[in-house]
């Protein structure tokens, strides 16, 4: 995979822009749901959904795709935003987030939506069905070419599971999957390092004999390197931690904890379309 | 149905766990889509002979329940049939919200094993004795659960759900018991069926008519206090409801409107298993008399199986008690 050219991360960049405004239209027509992490994610989803996978959104159950397996649901606004976005199905039914009858459950349900390889929410599950996709995939001697991507979110490495799935995914040596850690530093009781200490996650991870790789979760230059660097590790699996700003794009949800898990309001909601529109304008004509 | 050896001293004994590795070894040769993981306790969940001919197909996951479910999930949604094993205490006692959002939720077709259910375990202790397990897993949707009362049942529904497009809990049990089925039963859709109607006489010859509903091996208690009651003119008609979920319904009310009461036996608590699913239905539907033999809002202790049979009320004596309790 070559390097990104400038004009290439540029229409990534606009495209990030477009589906954070999308996220908070959502999120502020539903009421309620999470805003720092999906804003903090927009970047890796829009580089994995334009750039990195190999899917075809107009048939998902397309054997040969790639999987991306959502660990903590909560940030699903990011996951169907992009989805959208990309052609699953049409943008203007996000607005249907968390509604009665839509298939934008609150939180991801499988069976609901086309091209949702798993349910989430309850946190830590998302590692270990990445590994049981990845064995048999095994299984099948990697016919065809599949990577199973894990995206996780920091505080939810609390779980136990996933420890349990990180002693499996060294055992078994999956280098097809390759989980992406956000590391965004909070979590709905505050900061992770207050809540629970998770440093030196680096180390840690290393210990377990993975492959780690650190990147600005806003790069994208740096999240489509790492991820061709984890393609071409065929001894280690892969994790990647993302430092993200929660809430980025959006000044005053930057970095807030208190916006891990609520929605903007209408009026909240129009300030920051109104700084994502001005920063589309920066990125288009090259103002800073 | 039953075998003629039943009762005498040639009975055959074998562990419905043992029935379970023979039936997904036949699983297992017949479709190459069955898979099998197991949190370090293979041989004791008979899976080891399944491990011997499927080296590849078979996964060690070390003492990872939670992790487990997971990744029998991941497995299903490519399009495998994984048998997830352990103790029942620990799958699904500790990873019951994996199973529910991953499995359940999911609707993939995952074979979920508890054995070592029930307090028939002994002198391991109320830590190791399951008697929450049918109660946590018939509240899950999507989810079918399976008692089976002997070996040959527990071959017959692993090879069953193996074929199944459904999520599915299988509860065994460690200890011995007598095989009770002839090798001729095969499965017959999950209905429940009479196991043994009162000898001599025709149901309706009787003072008292009284149907027992059980499901695993305990069911061998309710054959023996059947038998000791029809001299007393108690007409007792016991029933094997190897699927309690979804309940054969059609069944239970057909045979509740021939019987003047009913005792449902599971060595389980009695509140929130078969009992439970028994009695909810006919008192909606069919409103008569039913007592219930289990386990009474207690946690097991050490002891040796017919000790524990005793002490917790779930021997044939007891269940002749309950059947006398509806006709006095």
């Amino acid at each position: 995979m070559h390097s990104l050219t400038d004009v290439e991360v540029q229409a990534l960049t606009l495209r990030a822009e477009d589906i954070r405004e999308s996220i908070i239209k959502m999120l502020v027509e539903a009421g309620s749901g999470h805003t720092a992490g999906p804003l903090g994610m927009a970047d890796v989803f829009t580089a994995l959904y334009f750039r990195i996978l190999n899917h075809t959104p107009r048939h998902p159950d397309w054997i040969q795709r790639d999987r991306v397996l959502l660990s903590n649901g909560h940030i699903a606004p990011v996951l169907y935003a992009t989805m959208a976005h990309a052609g699953y199905f049409s943008i203007s039914e996000l607005k249907t987030l968390r509604r009665f009858g839509s298939r934008l459950q609150g939180h991801p349900h499988r069976e609901a939506l086309p091209g949702l390889e798993n349910s989430s929410g309850p946190l830590g599950c998302g590692l270990s069905q990445a590994i049981g996709m990845a064995l048999m995939d095994r299984l099948e001697n990697h016919k065809p070419d599949r990577y199973f991507y894990c995206l996780m979110g920091d505080g939810e490495i609390n779980e136990g599971q996933v420890w349990e799935s990180f002693l499996l995914l060294n055992k078994y040596k999956l280098t097809k999957v390759i989980s992406i850690i956000d590391r965004n530093t909070i979590q709905i009781d505050g900061f992770t390092e207050d809540v629970l200490p998770l440093e030196s996650l680096k180390d840690k991870l290393e210990a377990f004999n993975f492959h780690v790789i650190e990147i600005n979760g806003h790069d994208f230059r740096d999240i489509v390197r790492a991820v061709g660097t984890a393609k071409s590790s065929l001894d280690k699996p892969t994790v990647i931690i993302a430092h993200t700003i929660p809430g980025k794009g959006v000044t005053p949800f930057e970095g807030d904890y208190k916006w891990h898990g609520k929605a903007p309001n209408i009026e909240e909601g129009k300030v920051a379309l109104k700084e994502l529109r001005s920063l589309r304008g920066k990125i288009r004509y090259g103002e800073d | 149905m039953l075998r003629k050896t039943l009762f005498t001293i040639n009975e055959e004994e074998l562990a419905t766990r043992e029935g379970f590795g023979r039936g997904l070894l036949n699983a297992g040769e017949k479709d190459d889509k069955v898979v099998a993981l197991c949190a370090d306790l293979t041989e004791s969940v008979k899976m080891d002979a399944f491990r011997a001919k499927f080296p590849f197909r078979f996964f060690e996951v070390g003492i990872t329940e939670q992790a487990m479910s997971g990744l029998a999930s991941g497995m299903a949604a490519m399009g495998y049939v994984p048998f997830m094993a352990s103790y029942a205490m620990f799958s699904p006692g500790r990873n019951w919200e994996q199973i529910r959002t991953t499995i359940a939720y999911n609707n993939v077709p995952v074979k979920i094993v508890g054995a070592h259910a029930g307090v028939s375990v002994g002198p391991d202790g109320a830590t190791h004795q399951a008697i929450e397990d049918i109660a946590i897993m018939r509240m899950i949707p999507n989810m079918e659960v399976y008692v089976p009362c002997d070996a040959v049942e527990a071959r017959v529904i692993t090879e069953h759900i193996a074929t199944t497009k459904k999520p599915a809990y299988l509860r065994l049990t460690r200890e011995k018991s007598p095989v009770m089925l002839t090798d001729a039963y095969t499965w017959n859709g999950g209905k429940a069926y009479i196991m043994q109607i009162p000898e001599h006489k025709s149901v309706t010859e009787f003072a008292h008519r009284v149907g027992v509903i059980a499901c695993g091996p305990i069911i061998y208690e309710a054959l023996k206090a059947a038998n000791s009651l029809a001299k007393d003119g108690i007409g007792v008609t016991v029933v094997n409801m190897p699927q309690v979920k979804p309940l054969d319904t059609a069944f239970l009310l057909r045979f509740a409107k021939d019987m003047q009461g009913i005792v449902t036996v599971e060595e389980h608590q009695s509140s929130g298993g078969l009992g439970s699913a028994v009695a909810e239905y006919l008192a909606e539907h069919h409103p008569i008399k039913v007592a219930r033999v289990g386990i009474e809002d207690r946690f097991g202790q050490s002891g040796k199986m017919q000790e524990l049979y005793e002490e917790y009320g779930l021997t044939a004596k007891h269940i002749v008690e309950k059947i006398r309790s509806l006709v006095r």
